[in-house]
């Protein structure tokens, strides 16, 4: 059995990147990956194009972490989803983009490209002409007395667009099938030839709800890239907002969850206390949402004495409440008949897709990027991580109250122990100091939605050449689909709730 | 569960604590809204939300506006599931190409008459996506805007400003249109 390492020392390495390394391989060695993946000794950690080339992020048994390219003459690339189908979408989507040519692809409907765009290939060196918008087939479901339910793009609540096509029989789902690609905004595209700060904007609205996660990603790729070294004081910002983000996110969700199950009592907590977080938030860092506070570099702006009590106060606040909401929870037989054993999913799955977030630790699979590969400041802090078997709906609650509890935490730990000091270094400067260029970034930043990965290259100009994002949700989305199986239709709702995922993050 | 419900009974209301200054603006709002709301369309105001490609940043605050500490619904304004049940269309982000049909269709779906909101700078004139293949650009690019409230995102108190001011608005036209 190779390691990861050993794949990647076969091939020829590119300098200048970091952390850890990429090397452009041939199609034997590419193979002999996507043999790892789909014997399940590997997870998957993104797959992106650009012109010619196709790269996969990789993560191998010892948790090594690196980056192989293969050139594709022509687009054409051996498929990695034949043999893996977490990666059917990622490549679909490259196909849209850049239009690379996945040989063996078992799907090779478009993903993104909804044939509205009037280019084709926008990516790609010579993108094509407009394509005729044609009809997307959805996959058959055939049996006696079945039914189809269209939902979607335009959805009842106030929530993102996307389609689900559900076949029923009588009230039991037989088969849901995702159609994404609606708020496809073209971000990788805006990005490539950006400054590096419109492309921190940029990224920092990739999924609103994501907005410090994706930006603390962008800025450490970034930083990874220039070498760039951020003051302590920063890095500790840096994880006070992210958790803070956590918890307002986690809070709603756990009430969004419950309401969905007819519980609005939950509902109506939950959204006060995530309130209290979000005031905090703007308190402190002078947003609800605390968007373009993480900049490459650092932060923007400093923590005074009147925001940490803000903080201290919310976080006193959800101390004394939250543990009688969670009582209510795990008392209320009512609630507990609709999320128990309710869109149960199976642990081969969440380990095949590797399956990020409480999506993933609800189903067995102990992965969380803030211990492993892990970052500053979480090695200096104590935290658990959650795990449980069940997959249920209810296993996400729980998983979602204890990274509540974590979160609480981190939060009275940062505040305790934060650093003096500078905010921010001029990352200008670090462009003038280096010789070599390209130079290329990567970060695994763990959201409350899970993991996401941010990959780019700069360029000696100071401009981003490349950059791909990619969301937790690309490998829970197609989770769902299977969770739902077998599972009443009515009790569709609950259960996309407990997954939450993205589609601006996913749509890009 | 008992003593949940009962410790809400004997706590003060959120909505009703000694006002910072937000919380004044909050309370300042809701007497004009009201006043406002009744004169033109009653007593209520449905709303409908249609996200046409936002990075769903506009879509947390619309639904904090449900919470309690701004509790929209007490001024009778209410988000429907349906536009054949809205009054208002508040539509976020910058229209996305694949989107734009979409958007079209749930307009034509809304009974007249029937105003259009633009919530958040992407909805102004497709913010930092304007230049992307993939973006139509702003609301008004799609559909006749009636208001726009800006930010990234506007913040609740901001989309309560911004439904008042629609509703000065449309009682103006009301009022020369007799």
């Amino acid at each position: 059995m190779p390691a990861l390492l050993d794949l990647i020392e076969a091939g020829r390495p590119v300098e200048h990147h970091a952390p850890g390394r990429r090397a452009v391989v041939a199609p034997k060695t590419w193979n002999l990956a996507v043999e790892q993946l789909a014997a399940g000794r590997w997870s998957l950690l993104g797959l992106w194009g650009e012109p010619e080339t196709v790269h996969m992020a990789l993560l191998d048994e010892a948790r090594e972490i690196g980056v192989i390219s293969l050139p594709c003459p022509g687009g054409r690339y051996p498929s990695v989803g034949l043999r893996h189908p977490p990666a059917l979408r990622l490549e679909r989507a490259a196909a849209d983009l850049f239009g690379l040519l996945p040989q063996g692809l078992p799907d090779t409907r478009r993903w993104l490209d909804h044939g509205q765009w009037g280019v084709t290939h926008p990516l790609a060196a010579q993108p094509g002409a407009a394509a005729a918008a044609s009809s997307y087939r959805f996959l058959p479901a055939e049996g006696e007395s079945l039914h189809q339910i269209p939902v979607g793009p335009v959805h009842a609540g106030i929530i993102e667009p996307g389609h689900f096509r559900f076949t029923a029989s009588g009230e039991i789902v037989v088969r849901l099938e995702e159609r994404l690609g609606y708020v496809h905004k073209g971000i990788e595209g805006l990005m490539a030839g950006s400054p590096v700060d419109r492309a921190a904007r940029l990224a920092g609205r990739t999924s609103g709800d994501s907005t410090v996660a994706y930006a603390l990603a962008f800025a450490r790729a970034v930083e990874a890239a220039l070498g760039v070294e951020v003051p302590p004081r920063a890095v500790w910002l840096r994880a006070l907002m992210a958790e803070l983000e956590r918890l307002a996110n986690h809070l709603g969700d756990i009430g969004a969850i419950c309401n969905d199950a007819a519980f609005a009592l939950m509902h109506a907590h939950c959204g006060v206390l995530r309130e209290r977080v979000l005031r905090a938030g703007n308190a402190a860092f002078g947003h609800r949402l605390m968007r373009d506070r993480i900049v490459p570099g650092g932060v923007e702006g400093d923590l005074n004495e009147e925001g940490t009590t803000a903080i201290r106060s919310a976080i006193t606040e959800i101390r004394q409440r939250f543990p009688h909401l969670v009582e209510l929870y795990d008392n209320t037989a009512s609630l507990q008949d609709r999320t128990v054993a309710t869109g149960r999913l199976k642990t081969e799955l969440a380990r095949q897709y590797a399956a990020g977030g409480y999506v993933g630790r609800a189903s067995g699979r102990d992965f969380d990027a803030r211990r492993s590969p892990g970052y500053a400041p979480y090695d200096e802090l104590a935290f658990d991580v959650p795990v449980l078997q069940e997959g249920d709906v209810n296993a996400r609650v729980w998983i979602r109250v204890r990274e509540v509890e974590q979160s609480l935490s981190l939060v009275e730990q940062i505040l305790e122990r934060l650093p003096r000091g500078s905010v921010r270094v001029d990352i200008a400067e670090a462009v003038g100091r280096h010789a070599g260029w390209p130079r290329e970034g990567m970060a695994l930043v763990e959201g409350f939605r899970g993991d996401m990965l941010v990959w780019l290259r700069i360029g000696e100009t100071g401009l981003v050449e490349r950059c791909h994002l990619r969301d937790p949700s690309w490998f829970q989305w197609p989770l769902l689909e299977a969770a739902i199986e077998g599972n009443i239709v009515a009790d569709f709702p609950l259960c996309n709730k407990s997954f939450n995922c993205s589609y601006s993050g996913h749509d890009l | 569960m008992r003593k949940l419900l009962f410790e809400s009974l004997v706590r003060p209301p959120l909505t009703e604590r000694p006002p910072e200054a937000s919380d004044a603006a909050v309370a300042e709002l809701a007497r004009a809204l009201d006043g406002a709301a009744r004169k033109r369309l009653g007593r209520s105001l449905s709303i409908r939300a249609v996200d046409a490609g936002s990075c769903n940043g506009c879509e947390l605050e619309m639904h904090a506006l449900s919470n309690a500490f701004y509790d929209i619904e007490r001024f009778g304004i209410r988000f429907v599931a349906s536009p054949r049940h809205a009054d208002v269309l508040v539509v976020t982000g910058p229209v996305t190409k694949n989107m734009r049909e979409a958007l079209k269709r749930t307009y034509d779906a809304t009974p007249n008459p029937k105003w259009v909101v633009a919530l958040g700078d992407c909805g102004r004139d497709g913010g930092c996506f304007a230049s992307s293949y993939a973006v139509v650009g702003g609301v008004s690019a799609v559909l006749p805007v009636d208001l726009h409230i800006p930010g990234c995102p506007p913040p609740p108190i901001e989309i309560l400003k911004g439904l008042l001011a629609l509703l000065d608005g449309v009682n103006g036209k009301a009022a020369k249109g007799l």
